[in-house]
């Protein structure tokens, strides 16, 4: 996936992270919101109970979440050996389970600000949609959807941020392949370890640069869009 | 459940809804004329707001399900104004509009008639409460729904704003056919604005009927007090500029009202209420009261420990009087005696 050249300049775990945190975000809006909204207007009496399972990740040493994703990707896990038997190739120490490893590791940053924008959505508003012709459906994507935004932001640069800065999860999960499982926070370790503090120092401050901008971009829109 | 069908007295729609939540329940089985302003009246509490929003098919927990609320065509007005934040003023008119398959009502009528022309392009969190509630009903209206629903539209409003946005309501009501259910607390909105009345108490229709009809009954507890009182319809006659006074006519004779109608504006309703009529065995010669007119008395009915309602007949109009049991019986008033009402104080409908 990444050639040697862009490796050897250090940028290659970097873009691998970008990739990783991209993808891992555009699954947790799409999935994370009918969650979210699930859960912001369920009555059900397993609404704690799926609070609780979503919000794990959050509390859960990263090291325990990994191993169990190895245990459940591996070759011989449940969602593993089905894997294997689909495509030929295992989960474990790949792209795709990372992608999958990082999904259930970010979901409550995506999930949370998404559910908390949908249920400050008054009710009557989508009342009102309906009533004016509206299906549910059609009501969501017209009004909840665009009143949402700010949700939708905050889970987005929130996951994406978050997966960037994974670290245990990915090293259970997807060890330290080149151009496959090699984020840029596993090849900072690795440097520091083989201590060649000059690299650590040049990948650390991009990635300290790009943590800086993106929050910073995410609290410049959420002004400007209170302040309209 | 909504159903349209014509019976004898026109066209009319029947509601059956029924709902029971903790000790409220909510039984209704009504018809309405399937035309004008319908009032829906009440106190809160009593269940208004739960049978409209069976009505529109908002509430889950109704008894006769039936489809969905986008399917019903029946429009919404809520309370508070529920404008889509997202849009402007022309977003917020035409979401319905698109969603909609027939185009009965014009837009630029609509628009004209509630004031609208030059808000169109305007963001909608910068309306104030009359004009957000203006654009949610336009919008209900340009959605060309076969019922519109108003759950007390002024209510959320000052003073100021509610005689701003009155006279767009008999606006409507005049020059739009859709049929609608106006839901108020207030006896002096729905005898303005409506033309059927529905009283609701505890979940329960307890009277139906033609509003001036109904108004003039003695026999409902909910029409005592302060909420007694009648309508009668009257036309503009003359003008007197020296005392600012306006002459109408009505079937039982002549009322002067202060300020100035022109006979350009025939068919006006005036309110009486039940409070403001007092009743003369002989002409009183020397008073201040300014209409002081022949009647009938029609009926009697007690209306609590120490007071009677007392329906006067003039012409075909009726009033009612609100009086204490020991006034009639000083006075022996009974049904059929000819006296004389005077009335101090009477709202116009303009």
């Amino acid at each position: 996936m990444m050639d040697a050249a862009s490796e050897a300049t250090n940028f290659g775990p970097f873009w691998l992270s970008v990739q990783l945190a991209s993808v891992t975000t555009v699954v947790l809006i799409l999935a994370g919101t009918p969650i979210a909204w699930w859960l912001s207007r369920t009555a059900s009496r397993w609404k704690p109970v799926a609070q609780a399972v979503v919000a794990m990740p959050i509390v859960l040493p990263p090291t325990v979440l990994g191993f169990y994703l190895l245990i459940l990707l591996g070759p011989h896990g449940a969602i593993g050996s089905w894997w294997v038997e689909m495509t030929g190739s295992a989960l474990t120490f790949s792209f795709t389970g990372l992608v999958i490893a990082s999904c259930i590791y970010s979901l409550p940053f995506a999930v949370q600000p998404m559910q908390n924008a949908f249920e400050s959505l008054p009710l009557q508003t989508l009342e009102f949609a309906w009533t004016q012709g509206a299906s549910k459906l059609d009501a969501f994507f017209a009004v909840a959807v665009p009143m949402s935004v700010r949700g939708f932001i905050g889970a987005a640069v929130l996951s994406f941020a978050h997966t960037l800065g994974e670290f245990g999860v990915v090293l259970m999960v997807g060890g330290n392949i080149p151009g496959e499982t090699r984020v840029v926070s596993i090849a900072i370790y690795d440097h520091v370890e083989t201590l060649n503090y000059g690299a650590a120092h040049r990948m650390s401050l991009l990635l300290l640069a790009f943590a800086f901008v993106v929050l910073l971009g995410m609290y410049v829109i959420n002004r400007r869009w209170s302040t309209r | 459940m909504t159903a349209r069908s014509t019976g004898a007295g026109g066209d009319v729609m029947a509601f059956r809804h029924a709902l029971k939540r903790g000790s409220f329940e909510l039984d209704v089985d009504v018809q309405i004329p399937a035309k004008g302003i319908t009032g829906l009246f009440g106190e809160s509490g009593s269940g208004k707001t739960t049978l409209l929003r069976c009505i529109a098919g908002l509430e889950k927990s109704a008894a006769h399900a039936g489809p969905p609320a986008h399917k019903r065509g029946v429009g919404y007005v809520f309370q508070e104004p529920q404008l889509f934040p997202h849009m402007d003023v022309r977003g917020n008119i035409e979401f319905g509009m698109r969603r909609s398959d027939s185009a009965r009502v014009d837009m630029r009528q609509v628009v004209e008639m509630l004031g609208l022309d030059e808000m169109l392009d305007r963001d909608t969190r910068g309306l104030s409460g009359g004009e957000a509630q203006r654009v949610a009903i336009a919008a209900v209206l340009l959605r060309s729904p076969d019922l519109v629903l108003m759950d007390e539209p002024l209510a959320s409003l000052d003073q100021r704003r509610k005689d701003e946005l009155l006279p767009y309501l008999d606006r409507l009501h005049d020059e739009l056919s859709v049929p609608m259910v106006y839901v108020s607390h207030s006896i002096d909105e729905v005898s303005r604005l409506c033309d059927h009345l529905l009283l609701i108490e505890d979940g329960k229709i307890v009277a139906a009927g033609e509003l001036h009809e109904l108004l003039a009954r003695l026999d409902i507890p909910m029409l005592w007090g302060r909420n007694a009182g009648t309508v009668i319809d009257a036309n503009p006659e003359n003008y007197d500029s020296d005392y600012d006074l306006t002459q109408f006519r009505f079937s039982g004779g002549q009322l002067h009202v202060p300020g100035h109608f022109g006979s350009d504006t025939p068919n006006l309703r005036l309110r009486i209420a039940a409070s403001d009529v007092s009743i003369c065995r002989s002409q009183p010669s020397e008073t201040t009261i300014l209409n002081v007119l022949p009647a009938r008395v029609d009926a009697i009915h007690e209306s609590g420990p120490s007071s009677d309602m007392v329906r006067l007949a003039m012409g075909d109009d009726f009033l009612v009087a609100q009086v204490t049991r020991r006034s009639v019986a000083r006075l022996g008033l009974k049904a059929g005696d000819e006296v004389f009402a005077q009335v101090k104080s009477v709202t116009v409908r303009h």
